[in-house]
């Protein structure tokens, strides 16, 4: 038996995930204590909340430096840890939230949900996922999963009266569940080839040298399967458009990109530290999810009638690049490349799809309707929310000046640096598909601004409230600011240690 | 002891679960379902962990125990969720939820 004995806490480096708990309880409580009428401030306390988790995220970057272990002592060192990846990326999941937070007040408020719960359950799913920017183990980046998760099944069947938002909740749940009890198989055999949860010990006992077992192929693929749920990857996407068509819009915008770019940070950690050297096992594999997810994605997306739909099926098209990029690691020292492309892509891809949901919603509260042809003639009514849509779909596109193009071109560049066959087939299946998905985002755009307004639609002068303006203005400035000037996020991803860190 | 049979176990377990995912139409069963992989996974995680004791090592009892917690959240979850639709619709078939299609 080993005698325990207390980890050591680096209370500095634990503060946003301290922050984001007591802010949690603090909502809760607010909740019970005010008045239905003021429940509104419930709102306001979590965007507090996660602006204040971002303090210590800020702080821990100005003193950089090396990895903080938030946990050391006897066997836990190195299993929780801080450093500028894990920084980046919480910083990106709070903002994230944020901007979620202020889509969502109105929607909240005027919908008649409730509010209290609805933001503790966001709040504690951003806990979850700036949990697993920091999980350097098996056990801690299932809890994390779990723990981002299991609110935002509740989140998508919030429209408790809606049987669509039901069938939402239900098919998510049941796919997320069902995923991560797979991926859980492919753990526990992990597990058991390394004889320890911590995911760099994993990572130097599956090895490229001697003969591949069974057994370490099936746990590398039941990993990825459980991963290629929670990102939307094809052929494991069938619940993404029913979910994003069902939920609320603001639970929507945050699936889309905090649930799916936390899924990809899983994913990424997995890949890179737990098996570097399986690249024999999962370079196919990932290969194929991200020119199906592409392919099938865009396609798929071509012939939607309903603008939420679409961008579902977008967002599972755009996750197709993000998997080129990570499939493309390890091969020809491309490892860095890849991990900068994945970051930028994750951060341009946020701010540019939360503009566009944010467009939508505020769209939405005039016409009552998602489907593209409600958007005719918005610009003769709404055309500073024309000239933002356009924008954003613009971006994703990867039209130059705009954050997408930026994004794009750093997933292609690492797959033509890691070069060779895999890397060149990819690319150009990439290169195919950024040119058919400009076609269904020009079909929205040609609405907006050629088409007439439907008959008997109300043509006076659309008010936005002010919550979705700062949501507007940040992701806006965020796809604008990224595309001309990349260099600003260029700089995040070229932190020195980003990749030493990585195996700390 | 040979750690094959438990091994041979959780695989079975792992099997029938998979198995019931697909086939069944009754969301509750699905959930049971899920349950035999999540105890599959428990039984595979206890027997690498008596493998790996000799190593000092309790990472594999450490990980069942957090499986069964969340485990029984996900549950508790997923209950709610298959009430929620019963209100709604008077059935728990899963085939019958097709408002969305395309």
């Amino acid at each position: 038996m080993i005698a325990f004995s207390a980890p050591i806490v680096d209370y500095h480096a634990l503060a946003p995930e301290l922050v984001l708990a007591a802010g949690i309880c603090l909502v809760l409580l607010v909740d019970l204590f005010v008045p239905a009428h003021r429940r509104w401030i419930t709102g306001t306390i979590s965007g507090l909340v996660l602006l204040g988790a971002l303090l210590p995220v800020v702080t821990l970057a100005v003193l950089g430096g090396d990895v903080r272990d938030v946990l050391s002592g006897d066997g836990i060192s190195g299993r929780y840890v801080v450093d500028n990846f894990a920084l980046v990326l919480k910083a990106l999941f709070l903002l994230s939230g944020y901007v979620v937070v202020l889509l969502s007040t109105n929607e909240i408020e005027d919908g008649g949900y409730y509010q209290g719960e609805y933001y503790v359950l966001l709040l504690s799913s951003v806990l979850g996922m700036v949990m697993m920017a920091s999980s350097r183990d098996l056990v801690s980046v299932f809890v994390a999963l779990e723990f981002l998760s299991i609110p935002a099944y509740m989140m998508a069947a919030w429209k408790k009266r809606d049987r669509k938002s039901n069938e939402a909740g239900v098919k998510y749940y049941l796919l997320g569940v069902f995923a991560s009890a797979v991926m859980l198989y492919g753990m526990s055999l992990l597990y058991g080839i390394a004889g320890s949860t911590k995911l760099s010990v994993i990572g130097e006992k599956i090895t490229l040298s001697g003969p591949r077992t069974g057994i370490e192929v099936i746990a590398v693929v039941f990993v990825i399967v459980g991963f290629s749920f929670k990102v939307s990857a094809v052929p494991f996407h069938t619940w993404a458009p029913d979910t994003y068509e069902g939920a609320p819009t603001p639970v929507t915008a945050f699936l889309s990109v905090a649930s799916k770019a936390a899924g990809f940070v899983g994913l990424m950690i997995m890949v890179y530290l737990a098996f570097p050297l399986a690249r024999d096992v999962y370079r196919p594999f990932l290969w194929v999810l991200a020119a199906l997810t592409m392919t099938v994605g865009n396609l798929v997306a071509l012939k939607q009638k309903n603008l939420v739909r679409m961008l579902a099926y977008s967002s599972v098209s755009q996750g197709g690049f993000i998997l080129m990029a990570l499939a493309m690691a390890f091969t020809n020292g491309s490892e860095e490349s890849s991990l900068r492309a994945i970051i930028v892509y994750l951060i341009i891809y946020a701010a540019t799809n939360l503009g566009a949901f944010a467009v939508v919603i505020a769209v939405a509260r005039r016409t009552k309707s998602a489907e593209i042809s409600s958007y005719g003639g918005l610009f003769n009514y709404a055309p500073g929310l024309t000239v933002m849509m356009t924008l954003f779909l613009a971006s994703l596109a990867g039209i130059p000046p705009l954050g997408g193009w930026y994004a794009k071109f750093g997933a292609f560049r690492a797959a033509v640096d890691a070069g060779g066959g895999w890397g060149y087939t990819i690319a150009i299946v990439g290169a195919a598909n950024a040119v058919v998905a400009t076609a269904y985002y020009i079909t929205v755009m040609r609405e907006m601004w050629m088409k007439p307004v439907p008959e008997g639609a109300d043509t006076s002068a659309v008010k936005v409230p002010a919550s979705l303006v700062a949501a507007l203005t940040i992701t806006g400035l965020a796809t604008l600011a990224f595309g001309v000037v990349p260099g600003i996020i260029a700089k995040v991803g070229s932190l020195t240690d980003l990749t030493g860190a990585f195996h700390g | 002891m040979l750690i094959n049979n438990f091994l041979v176990l959780g695989a079975v377990l792992f099997c029938i679960g998979v198995y019931g995912v697909i086939v069944r139409k009754n969301a509750v069963l699905v959930l049971m379902s899920i349950e035999l992989i999540l105890n599959s996974v428990n039984i595979n995680l206890l027997a690498f962990d008596r493998l790996w004791a000799e190593s000092g090592n309790n990472d594999g009892s450490v990980f069942a125990l957090y499986i069964i917690a969340v485990a029984a959240a996900e549950v508790g979850v997923g209950l709610a969720l298959v009430l929620l639709i019963f209100r709604n619709r008077k059935t728990i078939a899963l085939d019958d939820l097709s408002e969305m299609k395309g």
